[in-house]
């Protein structure tokens, strides 16, 4: 049996998704370098195409899209790494504690957890903006909001079958507390879809900010994928550009987090993808 | 054991298997499943094919039907001859007709292989519908006979019932009747009764051997089981690693094997002859259980439904004498391992008593039995699930200790040296369970439980998940450190021969009571219970000793 690494690396699809997201990463982390000006700004006449003076092209008030696209990155980078984070963290606690302790705790926590599936996530997510005011963080809260059932429920079934292996008896037996043993004996063993889960999340995480942002409703002093693209759609037909190039950036970056993700599951459960 | 009949077979092999090899994915431990593997069934035979896992002995089976899991693992050279054709030559479609007309297969788990939302009569006859032309009528008259031939009760009845409506025995037999319903030349039975009591394995085997000497067929039965072997044998061929290495009669087989594996493998079966004097009486008991009972269920759940409980325990009283190895026999359900895990603090008893050195601890709650825990370990059934594959060995074995302030050094050392007394290398502290087979993980699984310096060890089946030859270690091992260290043992088992093995006493458990106790050489010699008479008239083999 080849290594996880070796299977994980191995894989085609992967190194390409790994590929376009280091790209993306460096631009991210480099954008006041590559692109110092500030995406605001106006640099020049509008709906310049792109051209050697402005690699991307202007948009409707003159501003560089090659900027906006860079800054823009570190937005929605940024945003759906931190949802992510708090929705994983959340969901898992919720998840551990639910199927760890079973009876009417997991009865409670799930019935919540459900109340949160039933409402369709995106207008949730509208309304909670909306409610707390537009700003990074109340993106953050709205997305990890939404988020969080799924891993709650993959990390209970997880909880679920490992609680009943042997191993977590044994430790009973030994004396280990209850807290002791769901950190140090079940949890680690259901690292792996969570994941799984969590990568496939983020890129959950960049379509729901790109769509907060093209209504308007994202981070009103911060650059991002989906705010461009809102903001050149009345020009489509005449300054392709606009749209095209901010929309295909936020394809590509979902894409090639789903490839990673899908690269992780196949390589963490080798033999569910010889199926 | 049966006698191997000697009347004259037909002299042409119902199936011929020459050279057949089976290759293995690149990524796998060996490159072949099956090497180079040529023999021959004949009618009216049964021939055994023996060996631990991973020998090929079931790869070899599913390559007959063409059931290998494709593309993976494929056969790279060889001839199947079925009936004067070559099995991995003909067509897709051949291959089905033959695979249902002529070939019946028989597998381990009849609830896995039944459909679930199908009433067992209607499954069997589907397979006359599908390839025969009788009429509705016909068919029912068909199915109900099959279901008599295979002793079914009121035969009506089965044929509208539903697999879980079955027992585990019941639906094997309607297995039996599916394989029998189109007479066929072969049958495969791939351990067809690993997954059964004791009792119910000796009534399939019997059933198996009746209606193969009714119908003439011939059956290939691939098992692990010695005992097994000289019940319903004719002949037998033993594999390792995907090479045949002994074939012959069943008879010379068992009581002079040729080879050394084949003589290691028939001299690791436990014998029936209790190896322990009859014990002198003690009257120092380590663990004296009192009225225990314990029912389960009867919850009533978030909607407010209620279901009704299931008597696990039934008052059981039991005493385990200081030095002993106490043996809890019983069939599955009889409640054996729920004794176990109250007595190991797993589960809360609803009444009685558990005194072990003197203290009452039932009723204890975590905290207020943590004292106490040390006192009685517990070493589990599946090496596999009982060791966190991603703590270290030695975080493994010295996670009790630490947890009783032994500096974490301390206790490290300490496992080395029980890691060497099990019998394993000191240096595998460092090292994660995937790391070792099977009974090197029992053996962890061992020190884990010596770690504590408990008085008592309870074993819950530890070897009935592992290969022959690695049992028979295992159990070895547990009567010596028992011995050298004065431990207390209560071993709970399926299985007479090991009980045989390694017990002073045993206990006969069923429907949660215990019905018999005595010392094993009193049991044996002279079973007062009607059970227990039937529990050791079941035990496969017994009238075979090596």
């Amino acid at each position: 049996m080849k290594s996880f690494w070796a299977r994980f690396l191995g894989n085609p699809r992967v190194l390409a998704g790994i590929a376009w997201l280091l790209v993306v990463a460096v631009v991210a982390v480099f954008a006041p370098l590559l692109a110092p000006v500030d995406p605001f700004e106006i640099v020049d006449k509008p709906f310049l195409v792109p051209s050697g003076d402005h690699l991307f092209g202007t948009d409707s008030l003159g501003r560089s899209i090659w900027a906006g696209l860079a800054h823009g990155a570190r937005t929605t980078l940024i945003i759906a790494i931190v949802a992510t984070l708090s929705a994983v963290a959340f969901g898992a606690v919720v998840g551990a504690l639910a199927g760890y302790h079973g009876g009417l705790v997991d009865d409670a926590l799930m019935r919540i957890t459900e109340f949160f599936q039933t409402i369709p996530s995106f207008i949730f997510a509208i309304v909670l903006v909306a409610i707390l005011a537009p700003s990074a963080t109340s993106l953050v809260v709205a997305i990890a909001v939404v988020s969080w059932p799924p891993i709650a429920r993959v990390v209970r079934g997880e909880v679920l079958s490992v609680k009943s292996r042997e191993f977590v008896q044994a430790a009973v037996i030994a004396g280990q507390g209850d807290t002791a043993i769901l950190l140090r004996q079940v949890i680690p063993n259901t690292l792996s879809p969570l994941i799984v889960t969590g990568s496939l999340l983020v890129a959950t995480a960049i379509l729901t900010e790109s769509a907060l942002s093209f209504l308007g409703l994202g981070a009103p002093n911060l650059m991002s994928w989906g705010f461009m693209v809102g903001a050149g759609r009345s020009f489509l037909r005449d300054a392709w550009w606009l749209v095209t190039i901010p929309g295909v950036a936020i394809l590509l970056t979902v894409l090639a987090i789903n490839l990673v993700g899908e690269g992780l599951n196949d390589a963490l459960n080798p033999r569910l993808a010889d199926v | 054991m049966s006698a191997p009949s000697t009347q004259p077979t037909d002299a042409a092999p119902v199936l011929s298997i020459d050279g057949l090899t089976v290759a293995l994915p690149a990524w796998s431990d060996r490159p072949h499943a099956v090497e180079n593997l040529s023999i021959q069934i004949r009618r009216n035979e049964v021939l055994c094919v023996v060996g631990e896992s991973g020998s090929g002995k079931s790869v070899m089976a599913k390559s007959i039907l063409g059931l290998l899991p494709a593309p993976h693992v494929r056969v790279t050279a060889g001839r199947i001859a079925f009936e004067g054709e070559d099995l991995l030559q003909v067509a897709p479609e051949r291959l089905r007709a033959v695979r249902s007309g002529r070939i019946s297969m028989i597998f381990q788990e009849p609830m896995v292989a039944l459909n679930p939302l199908m009433k067992v009569g209607r499954q069997v006859d589907e397979v006359l519908q599908v390839h025969t032309d009788l009429s509705a009528r016909a068919r029912r008259e068909r199915v109900l006979g099959l279901f008599d031939d295979v002793h079914l009760p009121e035969p009506a009845r089965i044929h509208g019932s539903y697999p879980h409506q079955l027992s585990g025995g019941q639906r094997q037999r309607v297995m039996i009747a599916m394989a029998l319903a189109l007479e066929p030349a072969l049958i495969i039975a791939d351990e067809p009764t690993t997954a059964l009591d004791v009792t119910t394995q000796a009534q399939i085997l019997s059933l198996l051997k009746e209606l193969q000497g009714k119908h003439g067929t011939a059956v290939l039965f691939i098992t692990h089981d010695f005992g097994v072997v000289a019940e319903i044998a004719d002949r037998v061929a033993v594999m390792r690693h995907g090479r045949l290495i002994e074939q012959g009669d069943s008879a010379p087989v068992l009581r002079a094997p040729r080879e050394p594996y084949t003589r290691d493998l028939v001299a690791a079966v436990p014998s029936l002859i209790p190896r322990h004097p009859d014990p002198a009486a003690v009257d120092d008991h380590v663990l004296a259980v009192r009225a225990l009972s314990k029912t389960y269920g009867g919850r009533s759940s978030f909607l407010g439904v209620r279901s009704r409980g299931v008597e696990a325990v039934r008052s059981v009283s039991l005493e385990v004498p200081r030095g002993r190895s106490v043996a809890l026999v019983g069939e599955s359900g009889s409640g054996k391992s729920t004794l176990a895990r109250c007595i190991v603090g797993l589960e809360q008893p609803d009444s009685g008593a558990i005194l072990l050195d003197g203290q009452d601890i039932a009723g204890l709650s975590r905290a207020a039995l943590r004292p106490y825990r040390h006192l009685v370990q517990m070493v589990f059934q599946d090496p596999f699930a009982s060791l966190n594959p991603r703590q270290r060995v030695g975080d493994i074995i010295a996670l009790g200790p630490t947890l009783r302030g032994v500096p974490r050094d301390v206790a490290w050392d300490r496992a080395r040296e029980l890691l060497d007394m099990v019998g394993l290398q000191r240096e595998a502290v460092g090292r994660f369970p995937h790391e070792f087979s099977g009974g090197q993980r029992q053996r962890i699984g061992i020190a884990r439980a010596l770690a504590m310096d408990p008085k008592l060890i309870i074993a819950d089946e530890p070897v009935s998940a592992l290969d022959v030859s690695v049992q028979k270690q295992v159990l070895d091992l547990l009567d010596e450190l028992r011995l050298e260290l004065g431990l207390s043992m209560l071993f709970i088992t399926h299985d007479l021969r090991v009980a045989a093995h390694v017990c002073e006493e045993i206990a006969v458990m069923r429907r949660g009571e215990i019905v018999e106790r005595g010392s094993t050489a009193r049991i044996f010699a002279a079973p007062a219970h009607e059970y227990t008479r039937a529990l050791l008239d079941s035990v496969p083999g017994k009238g075979w000793e090596h």
